[in-house]
């Protein structure tokens, strides 16, 4: 098997072919960047760091396990003590951590190679990865356009074919809507299903890792071997997680909300062809529709801005030029120092919110605004619950538009905030949600909808998102683990 | 709600940040937006909603457990800016002391 060909396997194949020792772990890891890579890389800039050395180290302690000689994008704010791990600002500029994440630990112990830090942007406050200190990453789609955020170059190097598996972070749909701006899966699991430990915090009651892949049965495997309980990670969820084993078992007899109301006004005419593709496909397979009202988006952006802003002013009180990170030169006093690191090294859109955070925490309006917010944070999570007693998954808009232009939102941060609507709701309520390609718009820009179940309904929706990934064609299902993926052309 | 400038300064003091006497009414207004769109808040019926910091069941902490975790002083002022001694460099505290 040639490094040409390599790079198109499953993740799931490619670790069988190096197993078999059809081709080195060397070989798997490198096949990405020799193919598509020397293509894309230069004018989609998915990947912030990248090294050699690393590769070759990983792939040559890799030749067995499930994953073994997978290479894998790992987000830049998950720490990994190989690669400089800098939540794409410059106040982390250089950073090496002395450990590894917890997922990052895991995948490695699983034989999967570190392909590359993906870009992102900076600390995961976006929804563009425009706000980067390494600058944008490209949709590969469409390199006028965005990829999506935070998770925009995990997302679009798995989209060009560098590796067929990435890990981010999403706290607001940071995977959900860069894997649906870029067509490919991404899975946001029921919060504290996979260890937050050695993941840099931006709101750590939201902040969940997530997983891209381009084939829903890799997505199944990666989260199979990453899930779990872990000591290190207070908030991680008790008990086995839930078996995802069953991803291609269809969709015979589930029901799905179809929440209508969501999408009257305010989406895209191509997202809601998208939804009715999505929704036939469910019911050829053998599901079936179940229409009701749901509470529209627009109070979970209030509630999560207030939220989610409030935890950040807090966490990031850490960058304070001390103990790592930038340090202003020459401050005469303390707090000079604390104020003058600070405001250099982070950039306008993390300032923009740790300022709101303070703000809603700040005397005098922590009631009114904080406290409110965590109230209205219990009505949407009842919400959700109410829906799950009518049915087993939502079916909804991953974002209300396609990808967007670069540059079309950066000056209009509400614009921005509002491009999230459809996906902090499972964040809020704590729920495990995914986006799921369907066929491409009429422009050829990748199209997607998001699928939410119930705590723990992560096997659910891997079978949903299995049966759009075959069209509903339950023939199709049967007879075939592997779908062809259809890979960008430039433009 | 609309923010005033000298708000801003308030917060941005807050935060330990500094923010341009130029960048102030831009920061004002883009604060003032979200604040206004966070209003709808208040459209919402919350009676009986307690507040929620953390999905269930992560509400309930878990018990305390030994941490085998080691991290040298070396490893930890390895990525210090400034470390002397074994200790993290900072300047003086108080203002008008001599370091």
């Amino acid at each position: 098997m040639t490094g040409r060909e390599l790079w198109r396997l499953t993740a799931r194949a490619l670790a069988a072919a190096v197993r078999a020792g059809e081709c080195t772990a060397l070989e798997a890891v490198s096949a990405g960047w020799e193919g598509p890579a020397a293509r894309w890389e230069r004018e989609v800039h998915a990947i912030a760091h990248s090294d050699l050395e690393a590769r070759a180290a990983g792939a040559g302690t890799a030749p067995h396990g499930p994953l073994a000689g997978v290479p894998i994008v790992v987000k830049d704010n998950l720490c990994t003590c190989d690669y400089p791990t800098t939540c794409g600002s410059r106040v982390l500029a250089g950073y090496q951590p002395p450990y590894d994440a917890t997922v990052v630990r895991r995948l490695r112990e699983a034989g999967g190679v570190i392909s590359g830090k993906g870009n992102m942007d900076e600390f995961a406050m976006g929804s563009s990865t425009e706000f980067s200190c390494y600058g944008p990453t490209r949709n590969p789609y469409d390199l006028a356009r965005v990829p999506g955020g935070s998770s925009g170059g995990p997302a679009a190097a798995v989209a060009y074919g560098l590796v067929p598996l990435a890990l981010g972070s999403d706290t607001g749909g940071s995977v959900r809507q860069p894997g649906a701006f870029c067509g490919v899966i991404g899975l946001k699991p029921t919060y504290g299903r996979l260890s937050r430990y050695g993941l840099v915090a931006f709101a750590s009651s939201l902040d969940q890792v997530g997983i891209l892949g381009r084939h829903a049965g890799d997505v199944a495997l990666l989260y199979a071997l990453l899930a779990g309980p872990d000591p290190l990670d207070a908030t991680s969820r008790p008990g086995p997680p839930p078996d995802v084993g069953g991803w291609d078992g269809g969709v015979e007899g589930l029901r799905f909300g179809w929440p209508a109301n969501l999408w009257r006004e305010g989406v895209d005419a191509e997202v809601v062809g998208g939804l009715e593709e999505a929704a036939a496909a469910l019911e050829r397979a053998g599901a079936r529709r179940v229409p009701f009202d749901f509470l529209p988006g627009e109070y979970a952006v209030a509630t999560y801005y207030l939220l989610a802003t409030a935890e950040a002013s807090s966490n990031l009180a850490r960058f304070d030029g001390v103990r790592y990170g930038h340090r202003a030169p020459k401050s005469p006093d303390l707090h000079a120092l604390y104020t003058r690191s600070r405001s250099a090294g982070l950039g306008v859109e993390v300032q923009r919110r740790v300022l709101l955070g303070t703000y809603a925490l700040s005397a005098g309006y922590y009631d009114e605004y904080y406290l409110t917010a965590q109230r209205a944070r219990t009505r949407i999570r009842r919400e959700y619950e109410a829906a799950f007693s009518r049915c087993d998954l939502l079916l909804m808009p991953a974002a209300p538009t396609l990808p967007f232009r670069l540059g079309e939102k950066l000056d209009d941060p509400l614009a921005m905030y509002l491009s999230d609507i459809f996906t902090l709701g499972a964040n809020l309520a704590g729920i495990p949600a995914l986006s799921a390609p369907v066929t491409p718009a009429a422009g050829g820009l990748p199209r997607a909808v998001q699928l939410l179940g119930p705590d723990d309904g992560e096997g659910l929706l891997l079978r949903a998102a299995r049966a759009l990934e075959v069209r509903g064609d339950r023939a199709r299902l049967d007879r075939s683990h592997e779908v062809e993926f259809t890979w960008p052309t430039k433009r | 709600m609309a923010i005033q400038r000298d708000e801003v300064r308030r917060i941005a003091g807050l935060a330990r940040l500094e923010i341009r006497e130029e960048d102030l009414d831009r920061v004002a207004a883009e604060l003032s937006s979200v604040l206004e769109y966070a209003e709808a808040l208040k459209r919402l019926d919350l009676e009986g909603c307690e507040p929620l910091s953390f999905a269930p069941p992560a509400t309930a902490l878990r018990a305390d457990e030994p941490d085998g975790r080691r991290l040298t002083a070396r490893q930890a002022l390895g990525m210090a800016p400034e470390a002397e001694g074994g200790f993290f460099v900072v300047p003086p505290v108080l203002e008008g002391q001599d370091p």
